[in-house]
């Protein structure tokens, strides 16, 4: 198991037995594990999963339990994903925002 | 006869296995990926915990629900990460990995759980802050905690037994910090004893947690979390007035449970205001019955805990069965009947030992944010009842400033919001009417928008 990144949000308390996935957010490279939700590996790699639409703050997911919809996140295509129930995929690309319109 | 199960916990599975068992092959629709609800959810796939020695003392119901379901499996037709969207006449709208269809049946067993009751305060949208029921998903789902150092706030057994869990799996807790005093509970205790064991349980997590030194306290009062971008310091009063200031990078908040009513609304029940649990919850007749060939099991329908809902799933799928012209045993019925009526009371006295704050949810400073999806304070909620154009009634506030309009449909703000209004124009809170529910229940992503024929 690794160690916990310093600024990472989740701990990982036991070890995983699945595949390493690699995933980009925000540009920048992380990795998670076979089983984790996109939620899961996100906030074993930072702090946060999105923007908050109407102010600059910063937004973690709060009921891990797909009824406050607080943690759906973008993907660079422009697509959208609830992050705490769904499983992380080799090659994601997410973004904590939605992607400018000529990129879509 | 196409009997169809919504929800995939203790009722769930079992009002599938009970209608399976009578010959009938049910549907079951479970929005999670696995079997198992909230309480007695499994580890994914690939993460190594060891999850009997964390469910402790319900380890043997745990394994045997899970068992008996898979040894069950062939005779039902489970479909995992399905979730119901919509509900019209005898039609479903179901979501499966961005694919929207319809499902019709003949009768329906609504077993939908129920989420976290939530009293906002200033700060708890910072990172860092999640549900009670989240931090414990979190660690038996994923293998994960929500923190190195996590301070549990609010009104619920559970807190202990959370704090527990992840003092087992290597977090520090910084603390229990509950908002209902502790002789609450003890007048309680009348209720309790019509579960002793689960009383005792939740006794001897606290007396654990206290000899290894966590800080617990009753009767405190919520002041804020601060940090930014993440969380640093939990503010609290205790019951001497004086401010404590508690070092933590997370805190699971919790203030019990709240059914979640709105597949049974869709679906056509009716609701009446219980004022020991100050909830609107559905109307049901002792086996379940809530309407036409409408059936409610578990938290869905009254908060009862795990063996309730186990109890009560079986006890929906009888009154089914028999509703339908099969031959199903009464002593059985009785049996349920009797058992779920315990179970029931028992939580009516943790509903007092574990109280509702209300007073607190009501007197809310107004500069906190109540809905976390439309950023809605306290002030702004008070602002709208105060210029007098509205009237006292939630749907009708929800219209003017948006809380309880965003996509989690009022589920984390509207026990919140009820109080809010109820405190500011001085009606009685059964009064204030209750947040109505709108198809799709839950956000479904663009793919699946397309229409099913
Ligand atoms: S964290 Fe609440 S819906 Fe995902």
């Amino acid at each position: 198991m690794d160690e916990p990144l310093p600024h990472a949000r989740f701990i990982r308390a036991v070890p995983r037995n699945g595949k390493r996935l690699q995933f980009v957010f925000e540009g920048e490279a992380m990795s998670g594990f076979e089983g984790e939700t996109v939620l899961t590996a996100l906030l074993c790699n930072t702090g946060h999963v999105r923007q908050f639409e109407f102010s600059a703050t910063l937004r973690a997911g709060f009921c891990i339990m797909a009824a406050c919809q607080d943690c759906w996140v973008w993907c660079e295509d422009g697509t959208r994903l609830r992050a705490c129930t769904t499983p992380l995929a080799d090659g994601m690309r997410l973004l904590s925002s939605p992607p400018p319109p000529e990129q879509v | 006869m196409k009997a169809i199960v919504v929800g995939g916990g203790p009722a769930g599975l079992r009002a599938a296995m009970t209608l399976a068992q009578h010959g009938l092959e049910p549907v079951l629709l479970d929005e999670a990926a696995r079997p198992g609800g909230q309480g007695y959810r499994s580890p994914a796939p690939g993460i190594a915990l060891d999850i009997a020695a964390l469910m402790g003392s319900q380890k043997a119901k745990y394994e045997r629900l899970h068992r008996q379901f898979e040894a069950a499996r062939d005779t039902i037709d489970y479909r995992e990460r399905t979730s119901v969207w919509a509900i019209d006449g005898h039609t479903l709208f179901i979501e499966r990995n961005g694919h929207t269809n319809v499902l019709t049946f003949d009768s329906l067993i609504v077993a939908s759980g129920a989420t976290d009751r939530i009293v906002p305060l200033p700060g708890w949208t910072v990172p860092g802050v999640f549900s009670l029921g989240g931090a414990q998903i979190a660690l038996k789902d994923q293998g994960a905690l929500i923190g190195r150092r996590v301070a549990f706030l609010g009104s619920s057994p559970l807190l202990a037994l959370a704090a527990k869990q992840y003092q087992a799996t290597g977090a520090t807790v910084a603390g229990v910090f509950d908002t209902a005093p502790f002789y609450a509970k003890i007048r309680a205790v009348p209720h309790l004893l019509h579960a002793p064991h689960t009383a005792l349980r939740g006794l001897s997590y606290l007396a654990q947690l206290r000899m290894s030194g966590v800080p617990l306290h009753f009767g405190i009062e919520p002041v804020r979390i601060e940090g930014c971008d993440r969380v640093e310091t939990l503010v609290l009063r205790d019951r001497t007035g004086r401010e404590m200031h508690i070092d933590c990078d997370a805190v699971a908040l919790g203030y019990g449970l709240k059914p979640e009513t709105q597949l049974a609304e869709l679906a056509g029940a009716s609701f009446a205001f219980d004022k020991s649990f100050r909830m609107w919850l559905p109307v049901i007749d002792a086996d379940g019955r809530a309407g036409p060939d409408l059936y409610l099991a578990g938290d869905g329908a009254a908060i009862g805990g795990a063996d309730a809902a186990e109890a009560s799933g079986t006890l929906a799928a009888l009154a089914l069965l028999a509703d339908t012209g099969h031959t199903v045993a009464q002593s059985q019925i009785d049996r349920l009947r009797a058992s779920i009526k315990r179970l029931r009371r028992f939580q009516r006295g943790l509903a007092t030992a574990f109280a509702w704050p209300h007073r607190d949810a009501g007197a809310l400073p107004g500069e906190t944010i109540v809905c976390r999806c439309e950023n809605v304070s306290a002030g702004d909620i008070r602002a709208a009842l105060g210029v007098g154009l509205i009237p006292p009634e939630l749907n009708r506030v929800k219209a003017i400033t948006r809380c309880g309009m965003g996509r989690c449909q009022g589920r984390m703000c509207g026990p919140a919001l009820q109080e809010i209004v109820a405190a500011q124009s001085g009606a009685p809170v059964a009064t204030v009417g209750r947040l109505r529910t709108q198809a799709p229940i839950k956000p479904i992503a663009l793919s699946a928008a397309e229409m099913p024929r």
